[in-house]
């Protein structure tokens, strides 16, 4: 294929903002993801900008430059501030610490311990990201600009190659041979369900010829999933090029990216970073000179969980109720607007210019056989490192929760993950080992899905886990077909009777036997994976389940219905504080004498608990 | 034993070879199979919400056969363990949240969900139940149709029938998961909305959640009033329809046992809306004339279909003086009868007559309440309602004898008949227009480019050289054709001079008051079929010929477009404009 | 025409239609754009869109409008209170939370505004900051690591600043 001449040298390009990033002199990088914002770290910033703006006092580099980030993904220890050429990382900053972050390590070269993270094992002090196992024992490739430059610098993105990978296939000019490099990647969607991303392009690039489009989806709506918004924060430009790829291979010049409403920074920084890419034609019109032309629209999502699912996502672009479409017709044949569409999700999509640009061979060679490359998820619940971390498909969970994860947080007894969400399932201390990735997941029962992790505890109810996913999936279904609309309402009544201590054992049959109707008969994906929740968690937890409708207990002691609230007679003295502070009157008793309480009548308030001053009120 | 250019799948181990069907629930249908659906309706888009029609592919699992394309090869089973599982929980799922009075319905009998209960044998439901106290008032504000959302059953039918067919979206979806519902606008009653009484929402519901409104008590109450002498009249469409419900195929023309039934009924005068439909041609001829030789208010819009008159009073105010001013046959020969039958029949007076209406519609019913027309008609009933009282009497239909309608005003051309399908209209005013120009008559009265209700046919045109003067005419059926039409009036793009204007898709033999037909496209074919075999086969074909016609004009009206038949036989339009934010205070 | 009673400023709604183009694929962006003017949706502004916009009707504005949660068709309080219900709030206690701002916040049956106006309160699905699990967000400044104290001393402290 002949090669075009672009009007665009992206090495110079580079060197340009290499040089630019090396003027700044001492980088001291500050999160500015959601999670830090909430926690001040743009007050940080502002100190850090105000002490460093006195540059003569700096030791070795004659300049400071305060670089706010995108998502470190250890949001929980946030403000995080990194200073690389220090090789530290300190956490949990407050803006009263940055005097002395400057004055004690910045101008005297001598960290401020306090402020290290201490490692959950160990309770050492840890200087940085090399030592803190959280992200020691990550592979980062989607996420690895995240963090380590500024979101809103477009210099920044082309110093890390950003747009070297456009630059290369445009001179290359053969959207063919870019469809085989991410077939021959084994890249698969990252959305969920795993299809080989390489394998619709293709599909899509069949009926090239008329008007295709590009669609992103950033509806990232599983509840405890973020990694979509942590690279359309931390490092926007990525995916714009990725969509740029993506576009060029299958013939689209019009894409649009749907992000979730509920995140406003990350479409203010992608607002930005698409001007920004226009102002430097790394799109638009004739981008770098040649005659593929691109433009990117944003748009916002409403609020509803379903729009993830790609034909409900293409209804909300068209302005119409988010309701899912029967497939056939694909989106490859018709969709958006009725043409030919590209749907990918944003992470999928972030980690084609990483292959552009090394290779599908080296893409390839991370991952278990089936799924290929890094896989990103959201670890949250009762470990001691929440956050997001990015590793290698196949890595056991075992590896997530005690290595990276630092374990399970107070000591507590590890019972189960959840994983994927609400289409997701629970997995057990016997999946522990088993190398994760899209097939063994689906096999034990669950699925990659967007890539939440729940750790759980002994202290977790999986009743009530179970019925809180039911919750969630019937207030998000779309109400279109019979199934998911009236079938997940009639599961989550059977769960609410179960945690209130009212099942019955016909009831887990019906429960199962709905399951599997809504499961084979839904429409879409969110219908089909909804009662996976409650499936996995009666093929591992039964027991508990029983526990609670014939024993009528909660054995983690979650479920409110089933608590009963008992005053210990040897310890009681009798000062009717408990009696005098029960709303409903179930406590009786006199003077002196021990209380006690009439289960019939108590709502289990726990007021009493509270105002007891001999702790003799207990909870069981 | 396939050919090579023959695509054959199984079906329950049978082979069954497909062509042009685009799902594999029409293959099934061709092979005999009918898979249960709620939302499948061919005339509307796929919808793939109920999920009745699953069914079970080898290698693919548990597809949905409306929306599935056919493949070659594909084994499907159709009523597998797992398959019968699945309809049967979703019909348990619909009967919990379903107001299962079913005695007490009006959809008893022809209720899908009822049919598909007692077949899947559902005797019980084991989930919570919808409580009395949470059942939804019934919306009985409209003259042509209740809504009862304690039925619906959120298939999406009727939705997608207003977006559809009439481009309105009166009714849609409202809240999203099990707190969807289907309504109007804020919920306001269906008398305060855009809604043109077309009933088309009606006519794709698979339960008695949108019913046509019945009257039937009050024509009881006529009959059994031995002070009130009843005249009834039938519409074009209703003869080649009403059969189906007693057996008879689509399109088989029943016209004389439907006389006899009517008299069988008590019906003292049994007249026929066909003889008006000649005349309300005589009138909208002469007016399309006029026009022409005047060169005002062209294009001229025809009047029949009350939905469409609506329409325009609706949304487009400023444009009602392109509405052909002549009425609606019902509305031409209650009036007529009201004139004149007390001049013909001994004992009966305008006070003492009562006229009721058989119509394939329920915007008819509404008709008949427009203030303009003064209510001349007395009640309007449906083709479905006929037919129910014929039941009621336990009248054996099939076997009736046939008799003839009285007359004068019962006698008819084959120009009349054809004002049952989309088209017919035009073609029969062409046919006496071109007479009053050039004196002479077409010479060949079929105007076949005019014909036609399938789907592609929802907008055709035809050219007519009237010495020397091409006419353009535009044929739609729908609103949403009716719209662009209008629109390029609008933008003074259209280069017709005439537009035919039938809200229902293919036109009254399509109508909200027929019998169900909404599960297959041939019905309205074979009925439109029926119609245009009448014309060929009746003597007289021309309505200026229609002797009947002749005598009226000669006796009393003059001529088309005279004082008295102006009196008698046209009317008025007003801006209606309602519900929209002109509305608002 | 018939004189206009309404209580919105149809001329503010035009100005957003034609921003968007009167598209009707611009629906949900213009309904954000009227719900930032309102704080809510009201039903006038939903008929006069669906009637101005070419291929709508007001029905089907408001099963648009109705279909996404982040749409309100009453009007919110002065303080919008966000109590995220998502998974990792809600294994860390999202529920106690959103219970101790009811019980400071009464709110009459089925409404989720209290009487003067001043607070609005509703559980979102996840914001996606879980690592700071549970969260509570407040016109869009975010509140991380809630307990049901810290929530009433917040609520209590912007009270005071009303005066109340």
């Amino acid at each position: 294929m002949e090669k075009t001449a672009l009007n665009t040298d992206i090495k110079k390009e580079q060197d340009k903002a290499q040089e630019l990033i090396k003027k700044q002199g001492l980088r001291v990088l500050v999160c500015a993801g959601t999670g830090c914002v909430a926690n001040g770290s743009m007050q940080v910033i502002e100190k850090f900008r105000e002490l460093g703006a006195d540059v003569a006092v700096l030791s070795e580099q004659d300049k400071m430059t305060t670089v706010p980030t995108g998502c470190h993904g250890f949001c929980e220890q946030g403000v995080l501030v990194t200073i690389p050429d220090l090789k530290v990382t300190y956490v949990k900053v407050k803006v009263s610490d940055v005097e002395e972050i400057f004055e004690s390590h910045i101008k005297g070269g001598k960290p401020v311990e306090r402020l290290l993270y201490v490692d959950p094992m160990t309770h050492n002090h840890v200087m940085d990201d090399e030592h803190i196992n959280f992200y020691a024992k990550q592979t980062r490739t989607a996420l690895k600009n995240c963090g380590n430059i500024d979101a809103e610098s477009i210099d920044e993105a082309i110093a890390v190659r950003g747009y070297e990978a456009l630059y290369n296939v445009l001179e290359e000019n053969d959207p063919d041979k870019v469809i085989e490099t991410i077939e021959k990647s084994g890249l698969r969607g990252r959305g969920g369900g795993g299809f080989p991303t390489g394998r619709k392009w293709r599909f899509t690039a069949a009926n090239k010829g008329g008007k295709s489009y590009v669609v992103c989806n950033g509806d990232e709506g599983d509840p405890g999933a973020f990694m979509d918004r942590s690279v359309m924060e931390g490092d926007p430009h990525k995916l714009l090029e990725g969509i740029a790829i993506a576009a060029f291979a299958v013939g689209a010049d019009e894409a649009y990216i749907y992000v979730r409403a509920e995140y406003p920074l990350a479409i203010k920084r992608l607002r930005k970073a698409i001007k920004d890419a226009e102002e430097r034609n790394f799109l638009g019109n004739n981008i770098m000179g040649t005659n593929f032309n691109l433009t990117i629209h944003i748009r916002e999502g409403a609020g509803a969980f379903v729009c993830g699912e790609e034909t409900a996502l293409m209804a909300s672009i068209e302005g119409e109720r988010g309701m899912p479409r029967p497939k056939p017709p694909f989106p490859a044949n018709k969709g958006l607007f009725g043409r030919p569409t590209l749907i990918n999700n944003v992470e999928t999509l972030a980690n084609v210019p990483v292959i552009i640009l090394n290779g599908a061979d080296w893409f390839n060679k991370m991952g278990t056989e089936t799924s290929k490359g890094t896989k990103t998820f959201a670890l949250t619940g009762e470990v001691n490192n929440t956050g997001l971390i990015e590793v290698p498909m196949g890595t056991t969970l075992r590896q997530i929760i005690f290595d990276i994860g630092g374990g399970m947080r107070e000591g507590k007894k590890f019972k189960a993950v959840q994983i994927g969400g609400p289409s997701g399932g629970c997995l057990t201390e016997e999946h522990l080992d088993i190398p994760m990735d899209y097939d063994n997941l689906i096999k034990a029962g669950a699925m990659v899905g967007s890539g939440g992790l729940v750790v759980m505890s002994d202290k977790t109810c999986i009743v009530e886990v179970a019925r809180f996913f039911m919750n969630f999936t019937t207030n998000e279904s779309c109400g279109k077909c019979v199934p998911c609309r009236e079938g997940t309402k009639n599961m989550l009544a059977i769960l609410q009777k179960i945690v209130k201590g009212n099942g019955t054992m016909e009831d887990l049959d019906k429960l199962e036997e709905l399951a599997e109707v809504v499961k084979a008969g839904s429409l879409c994906g969110l219908g089909k994976t909804a009662p996976n929740p409650v499936l996995s968690t009666l093929k591992y937890f039964k027991d508990e389940y029983i526990a609670h409708i014939k024993d009528k207990k909660c054995p983690a002691g979650v479920c409110k219905a089933l608590k009963r609230i008992v005053i210990k007679e040897e310890i009681c003295k009798g000062c009717t504080k408990c009696a005098r502070n029960c709303p409903v009157g179930a406590i009786e008793g006199t003077v002196k004498n021990p209380h006690k309480i009439d289960q019939s009548k108590c709502i289990k308030c726990g007021a009493c608990l509270n105002a007891c001053p001999f702790k003799a009120i207990v909870s069981e | 034993m396939t050919d090579s250019d023959k695509k054959t799948l199984f079906i329950n181990d049978i082979e069954v070879e497909f062509d042009k069907e685009k799902t594999i629930l029409e293959v099934a249908k061709k092979a005999g199979i009918e898979i249960p659906t709620f939302c499948y309706r061919p005339d509307l888009t796929q919808f793939g919400a109920c999920r009745m029609c699953v069914v079970e592919i080898e290698k693919r699992g548990i597809q949905a056969s409306c929306t599935m394309p056919p493949e070659a090869g594909l084994r499907v089973y159709t009523n597998t363990k797992k398959v019968r599982k699945i309809r049967k929980t979703i019909l348990e799922l619909l009967l919990a949240r379903h107001d299962r009075e079913c005695t007490m319905c009006s959809k008893s009998g022809s209720c899908e969900l009822q049919k598909y209960s007692q077949e899947y044998g559902v005797t019980n439901i084991s989930f919570e139940k919808i409580k009395e106290e949470d059942l939804l008032p019934i919306d009985t504000s409209s003259y042509s149709i209740q809504r009862d959302m304690n039925k619906c059953i959120l298939c999406g039918a009727c939705v997608r029938a207003c977006h559809e067919f009439q481009g309105l979206g009166v009714l849609d979806f409202y809240n999203r998961g099990y707190k969807a519902k289907v309504q109007t606008m804020a919920n306001k009653n269906m008398f305060d909305v855009d809604c043109v009484n077309c009933g088309q929402c009606a006519s794709v519901c698979p339960t008695g959640a949108l019913t046509v409104k019945s009257n039937i008590d009050c024509v009881y109450d006529f009959l059994g009033d031995r002070e009130i002498k009843t005249a009834i009249q039938f519409a074009p469409s209703v003869r080649v329809a009403l059969g189906e419900m007693f057996g008879l195929k689509a399109g088989e023309n029943s016209v004389k046992k439907m006389y006899a039934a009517a008299r069988k009924l008590g019906f003292d005068l049994v007249f026929d809306t066909n003889f008006s439909a000649d005349l309300t041609i005589m009138e909208e001829a002469n007016e399309f004339v006029q026009r022409v030789v005047k060169n005002e208010n062209l294009p001229i819009f025809t009047s029949c279909c009350p939905a469409w008159v609506r329409y325009m009073e609706l949304k487009h105010p400023d444009m009602l003086n392109h509405l052909s001013t002549a009425k609606s046959p019902q509305e031409m020969l209650s009036s007529t009868i009201k004139e004149f039958v007390p001049k013909f029949y001994e004992g009966v007076t305008k006070e003492n007559l009562k006229v009721v209406s058989v119509m394939p519609c329920s915007a008819k019913k509404y008709e008949a309440k427009r203030e303009e027309l003064n209510g001349q008609t007395d009640v309007v009933l449906t083709t479905v309602e006929f037919a129910k009282m014929i039941q009621a009497e336990g009248i054996d239909f099939k076997n009736l004898k046939e008799e003839e309608a009285n007359s004068p005003f019962g006698g008819y051309s084959g120009g009349a008949t054809i004002f049952g399908a989309s088209g017919g209209v035009a073609e029969a005013a062409v046919r006496t227009a071109y007479n009053m120009i050039t004196g002479k008559d077409l010479e060949n009265l079929d105007i076949v480019p005019l014909r036609g209700v399938d789907a592609a046919s929802r907008s055709k045109e035809a050219v007519l050289d009237i010495q020397g003067k091409k006419v353009k005419i535009r044929v739609v059926s729908t609103l949403i054709e009716a719209e662009k039409a209008v629109r390029e009036v609008k933008e003074g793009k259209a280069d017709f001079q005439m537009l035919e204007v039938m809200a229902c898709p293919g036109g009254c033999i399509n109508g909200a008051g027929q019998p169900i037909s909404c599960k297959d496209s041939k019905i309205k074919e074979e009925r439109m079929e029926g119609l245009y075999k009448e014309d060929k086969s009746l003597p007289i074909r021309n309505s200026h010929d229609n002797p009947e016609i002749k005598k009226l004009y000669k006796e009393f009206l003059e001529t088309p477009g005279s004082k008295l038949a102006h009196h008698l036989l046209h009317t008025t339009y007003s801006d209606k404009r309602k519900g929209s934010y002109l509305d608002l205070k | 025409m018939t004189e206009l009673k309404s209580s919105i400023d149809f001329t503010k709604i035009d100005k957003i239609l034609s921003d968007y183009g009167y598209e009707k694929t611009n629906l949900i962006t213009v309904l954000q754009k009227v719900q930032e003017v309102y704080k809510f949706l009201p039903e006038d502004a939903i008929t006069y869109i669906g009637d101005k916009i070419e291929g709508l009707s007001p029905a089907t504005v408001l099963g648009v409008a109705t279909f996404y949660a982040q749409f309100s068709l009453e009007p919110k309080g002065k303080y919008e209170i966000k109590v995220c219900d998502g998974t990792a709030c809600h294994v860390r206690g999202s529920l106690p939370v959103l219970e101790a701002i009811k019980e400071k916040l009464p709110m009459e049956n089925g409404k989720m505004t209290t009487k003067d106006g001043l607070f609005s309160v509703e559980t979102v699905s996840c914001l996606g900051a879980c690592g700071l699990a549970p969260v509570v967000v407040i016109n869009e400044k975010v509140y991380p690591q809630m307990t049901p104290e810290a929530i009433t001393l917040i609520i209590d402290t912007l009270m005071k600043e009303e005066g109340r």
